[in-house]
């Protein structure tokens, strides 16, 4: 050290004072480097975040709305088949679709060949009767009656209406024929074509129609499993963490266990699901597709992140908080559960919910328990089969039908907004329990 | 608080886990083949509506993971049908039989192609299946050997051919196209080579050399989803894309078909059997489960019905390809009558 120094000063003819200014220089240069590298890094990240943002707001938005198409209906007992009867079973079994196809080859009487007939009808989605079935079990009294209807349209001719697909007639590889596109044109000079908010989208189960096709059967199922691995990891985890932070001693078991789940922590969530299906479906026989499975095999995911977060937040409440307590005469299970619990609380939680969001992001472990599957019905408890956001987007990103794609970006958009409302709770709990020393 | 909540989760959850196991099933459940995922859906969708019966549920497992859980054991922890994108093997019969379930009604409902295709701002592509054969495989006869294949422009192999680099992106191994692609391409343009034939290899060490796709670029593994493929020649017109028919007619305003020994995948050309890539579609019941899972009947009523599986049908807008009429009229009797599989 001192050799060396000597050595620079017999080297150099500098004073002191230039010698610390070029030190300087460069100290202030280096930092200057590393704020730019941690700039730019931050930059990189946030592009590619507003990338994915864009693209995926960019193709989902117009999800949101559906086009409708307006029709005169005549509601014709004779034409429901329905004759005198005004039951409401009769009214549930009639045909409303023949009523939508008789009053669309009205609307258009140049269709009359039978290929020509099938296109006008193929405007109109085919579970537009939904509209009118409501709308006569509501009032029977329409029966006989001419009324106009907004009805749903094709996905097709909501393609083209949204400007996906091309409305160019004359043009080799329309999904729309150059008549129908004629029709369609026809239809929205006359102000009978509208686009309206996608209640269906919010309403209805998974569909094989684009237009038809609902997210709320995977939210309903992202609700239930997510409840039921909240119910099971929770208090495991807190117990877990407890028992291990306060009370267990210190030897090499407890370190073994605690190795442990810091490695559980890392399994490839797939191998969970491979669990899952051996214990639960295969030895206690429960129901495949339930989220009550899908549940527990989230609640095994969930648990060592719950135990690692739990264990940080009892170990960051001070000594002092213990000892005064024991100090007063409070057993160790009073000092855990009337002092240290309540003050870790917020960190508890904040884990628990970082752990309930990674949760709900999954799908490979749901792979293996049967919940990767087309589910039309709306789950009415945590028994009946059932498919979760997730899955809803990978399934939706696999149909060839070309609405599904921003319906996929739709999907994607709900599951982000669940996402940050999770992270949202995490931090308000935080902000509000919170307690610094 | 916390303690009472604990308490009323675990009551709730013991409760749950005792109903769960002893609960009956009303309602069918399907496995097997994503390939005929969207057909067996639609017709499930359909069949819910009737409002008689609740809605099938429909998983997509792959064909040979479908028949293992179809062959697993006869009872409602069972699933009533399997989807298959080819016929069922001996050895799944065999598996099937030993676990007690020995009368299957197999049920064709139609065809699918497997399109080449690339982006309409490039020319249309006529291959022949020997053209495929030697661009994407590992090894290609030459000079009477196997060789590490040479090829990486299209017109090396055929000056018909447009001056392109050779770039496939297809589905990976695990995929039952793959599968389907392997087999009538790859075999197919095989066994029409004459050098291969020349070469006289014993039939493991022919099947091998057919049916190894390249590694070194000139085919890529795009990944199961197809519609990343057909996004993917979009961007990419030099590209050629392998996929199911369906995708092609969704998306003919942005791709087009390729030409395979002269034939164009359309659907009439598929319906009648001239395009070479084309493959029947199975769904397989279990006739001990009629009776037990209530709708089986009915279910496959629905889908060998005219409106479903007919000409016009609602499963040919999906992209099914339909048998002939006489073959549809015969499936149908065969089916209706739950007949028992022959091998």
């Amino acid at each position: 050290m001192t050799e060396s120094t000597q050595l620079i000063r017999s080297s150099d003819t500098r004073t002191a004072a230039q010698i610390a200014a070029s030190h300087l220089k460069r100290r202030h240069a280096a930092e200057r480097r590393f704020k730019a590298i941690g700039l730019s890094a931050v930059v990189v990240a946030m592009t590619f975040l507003g990338l994915l943002l864009f693209t995926i707001l960019g193709n989902g938005l117009s999800a949101f709305t559906q086009t409708y198409v307006k029709l005169d209906v005549t509601l014709s007992p004779e034409l429901l088949g329905i004759g005198e009867q005004r039951t409401a079973e009769a009214l549930a079994t009639a045909d409303y679709g023949g009523v939508i196809k008789d009053a669309m080859y009205k609307r258009f009487p140049a269709a009359q060949s039978r290929a020509e007939k099938r296109e006008v009808a193929g405007l109109i989605s085919s579970g537009a009767d939904m509209a009118l079935r409501k709308a006569l079990a509501a009032n029977p009294e329409l029966i006989g009656t001419t009324q106009t209807f907004w009805l749903v349209a094709d996905d097709t001719v909501d393609m083209a209406i949204k400007g996906y697909t091309s409305r160019q007639t004359g043009q080799e590889g329309n999904r729309l024929s150059d008549k129908q596109l004629g029709w369609l044109a026809e239809l929205e000079a006359d102000g009978g074509v509208t686009r309206r908010f996608n209640s269906i989208l919010f309403s209805s189960g998974d569909s094989r129609e684009p237009e038809l096709a609902g997210l709320w059967g995977s939210v309903v199922g992202s609700v239930f499993s997510l409840l039921i691995t909240l119910a099971v990891s929770f208090p495991l985890g807190v117990a877990t963490a407890i028992y291990l932070e306060e009370f267990a001693p210190k030897n090499k078991w407890t370190d073994l266990i605690e190795v442990n789940i810091n490695n559980l922590a890392a399994v490839p969530s797939v191998v969970f699901g491979l669990l899952g299906l051996a214990v639960f479906l295969n030895f206690l026989g429960m129901p495949r597709s339930a989220p009550l499975v899908g549940g527990l095999v989230l609640a095994l995911i969930c648990l060592p992140t719950i135990i690692i977060a739990g264990r940080a937040a009892l170990k960051a409440v001070p000594p002092s908080i213990r000892e005064a307590a024991a100090g007063l005469g409070a057993s160790k299970l009073q000092v855990v559960t009337d002092h240290v619990l309540p003050l870790a609380m917020p960190g508890i939680l904040t884990g628990t919910i970082l752990g309930m969001a990674h949760a709900l992001g999954e799908t490979a472990p749901l792979l293996m328990i049967g919940m990767v599957a087309f589910i039309v019905d709306i789950p009415a408890s945590p028994l009946d089969p059932s498919a979760v956001l997730p899955v809803q987007v990978y399934l939706w990103a696999d149909s060839p039908e070309r609405a599904f794609v921003e319906r996929t970006s739709a999907a994607i958009i709900v599951l982000l907004i669940f996402l940050a409302a999770m992270n949202l709770g995490a931090i308000l709990l935080r902000k509000k329990f919170e307690r610094r020393w | 608080m916390i303690r009472k909540t604990m308490a009323v989760a675990a009551v709730a959850i013991a409760a749950v886990a005792v109903t769960g196991t002893a609960q009956a099933r009303d309602q069918i459940r399907v496995v097997g083949s994503s390939t005929v995922y969207p057909f067996t859906t639609a017709v499930a969708e359909q069949f819910g509506k009737g409002g008689k019966f609740k809605t099938p549920v429909v998983e997509s497992t792959g064909t040979g993971g479908g028949m293992k859980l179809f062959c697993s054991g006869v009872g409602p922890d069972f699933p009533d049908l399997t989807n298959a994108s080819r016929r069922i093997k001996s050895s799944e019969v065999e598996f099937c039989a030993k676990n007690g379930v020995a009368d299957i009604v197999e049920m064709k409902i139609g065809y699918d192609g497997i399109a080449l295709a690339n982006s309409k701002k490039a020319k249309r592509v006529h291959f022949t299946r020997n053209h495929l054969f030697l661009a994407l495989a590992k090894d290609v006869p030459q000079g009477g050997k196997l060789v590490p294949n040479p090829y990486t422009m299209w017109n090396q192999i055929d000056p018909s051919l447009p001056a392109a680099k050779i770039e496939v992106l297809g589905p990976p191994p695990t995929s039952g196209t793959r599968d389907s692609f392997n087999e009538m391409v790859m075999e197919g343009g095989c066994k029409s080579n004459a050098d291969m034939k020349a070469l006289n290899l014993d039939d493991k060490a022919h099947a091998k050399a057919c049916m190894t796709i390249r590694e070194d670029g000139g085919y890529v593994e795009a990944g199961e989803n197809d519609n990343l493929i057909v996004q993917k020649l979009d961007a990419n017109p030099a590209a050629v894309g392998v996929f199911g028919y369906s995708y092609l007619e969704q998306n003919a305003d942005k791709i087009q078909g390729s030409f395979i020994d002269g034939i164009e995948p359309t659907f009439d050309t598929i319906a009648s059997g001239k395009y070479p890539v084309s493959r029947a579609m199975f769904v397989y019941a279990k006739k001990a489960h009629v009776g037990q899972i209530p709708g089986i009947k009915e279910f496959l009523a629905e889908y060998t019905s005219e409106k479903a599986w007919g000409k016009t049908g609602y499963l040919s807008d999906k992209g099914l390809v339909p048998m002939v009429d006489a073959e549809r009229k015969e499936w149908a009797t065969k089916i209706n009558g739950l007949e028992n599989l022959k091998m």
